[in-house]
């Protein structure tokens, strides 16, 4: 376990590298030059050519690289062009905001669709089973955007429940700071509950065509032991992986529900970053979410190994 | 799922007419298939037209599903946007299985070096969210439609590589590969010949659902303005243009919506019915 955690995390170093030096170069083909944007729409070429020289961007290609990353492993993201401020802090708190939209989205996917996929498994092909198949299928048919519109136009426009988007720190209390999270948080948990639903329901019911259930089940179990100790501490294995993966995809792919509740996190500093042809504000966002996205999915073939007995004694099967 | 499974799909398989997944899909798509192919004729007005005396119109006779707020007609525009979403992702998966299959099936076949290399390279892409994948190709020059589908061609190639291989890997063990090796076959031969149409049934499945992801990537790029551009009428496009007016005018974006969710929906069906007609292996895996 710990040789096959070992391989994975310099197998992760080496990705990372890798993403890094594409970012960078994809971003240096970008239109938009950050020594006339520094100096401003007037300024004579001479001006330019010392912001450039002072900024070592005349300087060849693998140089820049070399001090951009050598900055990134001091913590220095670098400056934003458009906000005139370093990176870092910015980014940091966008990233808070955004992990707590994520955890908050996953716990409630993770409780509902294990819950409702137990419980469309155990009541199998009867109206309950259709019926979660039904909603998940909704969940997913129409894309996130559309679902973000249609919320804030019922319990937003409609009927004044909630605010249609914006943010308050805790700081200024926790009603309007949760109040803020609720339509955007519904939104990610329609998009993904589907697929965790489905998983849970369909793993559950190859448990329980196991021996072992059959076996718990003449015991004389009660069913409500048998379905929530035997059978779904089984069944949970594929569920776990995907949930991670989730976790990694809420994080980058909130882009366009942050956009639409205005939610100041990751995905709106990218887009902010890109609409005004930031460089060094994208290339460190682009970077930090994907890092994270990384993370998240090594988290996952780390939990799957660990759970699963295969691997966890000896089998390394990367 | 393992096939010792009793099928929990009761309504396909079994018989030997198609499933029902399959026609009901049909049936969803047809319609859409045909504004797709015909939208322009039928649209009962030019999908640009503007009116500015009947801006915002809510839906009635005259106007089905009322007017923007440039007094186009939202039904018309839903009609001809139609093509330009189903071309996204159609057109974006076909470039994804062109460049995907023979990649996989040269890491399938070959094995060694290159083919460690390219499985790595597609480590990588894959390493990346698929939407911010999607943007960092797309922000390098000025969005157009096309970019757009180059840009979710590339994101699903990994997926499709993976694929082509882990099929092709299985079909080496086949004995009429071993025989064609023995009979002295060239490669070329034996991919083409051999190899080739065996992979079409899983990925024909595979590339049927991959379409779906690949509407629903364009529209979200086409939302934050990275995909289809202003004034072409694009399903996703549509809908951010409607974001202000969603208050006054919710039809602007509903229809469009709707018109998403059935082709999601068909789509959706029309894959899980062709695995079934096709892939009876994996019926039933969620």
């Amino acid at each position: 376990m710990l040789a096959y955690t070992l391989t994975r995390l310099l197998y992760l170093a080496l990705v990372l590298v890798v993403m890094s030096v594409l970012i960078f170069l994809v971003t240096q083909a970008m239109p938009g030059d950050v020594a006339s944007m520094i100096a401003g729409q007037f300024a004579s070429p001479e001006v330019v050519q010392a912001i450039s020289v002072k900024l070592g961007l005349d300087q060849p290609l693998i140089v820049q690289y070399g001090r951009w990353a050598a900055g990134i492993l001091h913590g220095d993201l670098g400056r934003s062009l458009v906000l005139e401020q370093p990176i870092a802090p910015i980014l940091m708190e966008a990233l808070a905001r955004s992990l707590v939209l994520a955890v908050v989205a996953l716990t409630v996917v993770a409780v509902a669709g294990i819950g409702l996929g137990v419980l469309a498994a155990v009541r199998r092909g009867k109206l309950t089973d259709q019926m979660v198949s039904g909603i998940s299928y909704l969940g997913i048919a129409v894309p996130d955007f559309f679902w973000a519109i249609v919320l804030v136009l019922v319990f937003g426009s409609y009927m004044k429940l909630l605010p249609t988007g914006g943010y308050t720190p805790v700081a200024e209390g926790v009603l309007p700071w949760a109040a803020h999270l609720v339509l955007p948080v519904v939104t990610l948990v329609l998009m993904l509950l589907a697929r965790i639903a489905r998983l849970t329901r369909s793993s559950m019911i190859d448990v329980l065509q196991t021996n072992y259930v059959k076996f718990a089940r003449a015991k004389g179990m009660p069913e409500s032991v048998v379905i929530l100790r035997h059978a779904l501490k089984n069944a949970l294995l594929p569920t776990i992986t995907v949930l991670a993966i989730d976790f990694g995809l809420i994080l980058g792919g909130v882009v366009v529900i942050e956009t639409i509740f205005s939610y100041p996190g990751m995905g709106r500093l990218l887009l902010f970053a890109i609409q005004r042809h930031d460089l060094p504000l994208i290339q460190a966002t682009i970077l930090v979410v994907s890092a994270a996205y990384c993370l998240a999915n090594l988290v996952a073939d780390l939990l799957y190994a660990f759970v699963n007995p295969k691997i966890r004694h000896g089998m390394r099967t990367a | 799922m393992t096939a010792a499974s009793p099928a929990p799909r009761r309504l396909s398989s079994r018989r030997s007419a198609l499933p029902v997944s399959l026609v009901v899909g049909l049936v969803l798509l047809a319609p859409l298939l045909v504004a797709a192919f015909a939208g322009s004729w039928i649209a009962p007005y030019p999908y640009d037209e503007m009116n500015i005396m009947s801006r915002l119109q809510p839906p009635g006779p005259e106007f089905w599903f009322g007017t923007d707020e440039f007094g186009r007609d939202v039904f018309s525009r839903t009609l001809v946007g139609t093509g330009s979403s189903l071309l996204m992702g159609v057109a974006a998966t076909a470039l994804s299985l062109m460049a995907g299959v023979p990649l996989g099936l040269i890491a399938g076949y070959k094995g060694g070096r290159a083919g460690e290399a390219i499985m790595r390279a597609m480590d990588v892409l894959m390493s990346f969210p698929p939407i911010l994948l999607g943007i960092l190709v797309l922000a390098v020059t000025p969005p157009a439609q096309w970019k757009a589908i180059v840009a979710i061609g590339i994101v699903y190639v990994p997926q499709v590589v993976r694929l082509a291989r882990a099929i092709t890997l299985e079909l080496m063990q086949e004995e009429f590969i071993t025989a064609a090796r023995l009979r002295g076959e060239s490669a070329a031969y034996i991919l083409f010949h051999e190899i080739l149409p065996n992979i079409w049934p899983p990925l024909a499945v595979e590339a049927s659902l991959r379409v779906v992801f690949a509407i629903l990537l364009g529209a979200s790029l086409s939302f934050i303005g990275m995909g289809a551009q202003p004034p072409s009428s694009d399903w996703g496009l549509m809908i951010a243009e409607a974001r202000p007016f969603v208050e006054q005018a919710p039809w602007i974006a509903l229809c469009p919506g709707f018109a998403l969710a059935i082709a999601v929906i068909g789509i959706n069906l029309l894959g899980d019915g062709l695995r079934a007609l096709l892939d009876p292996r994996n019926t039933g895996s969620h």
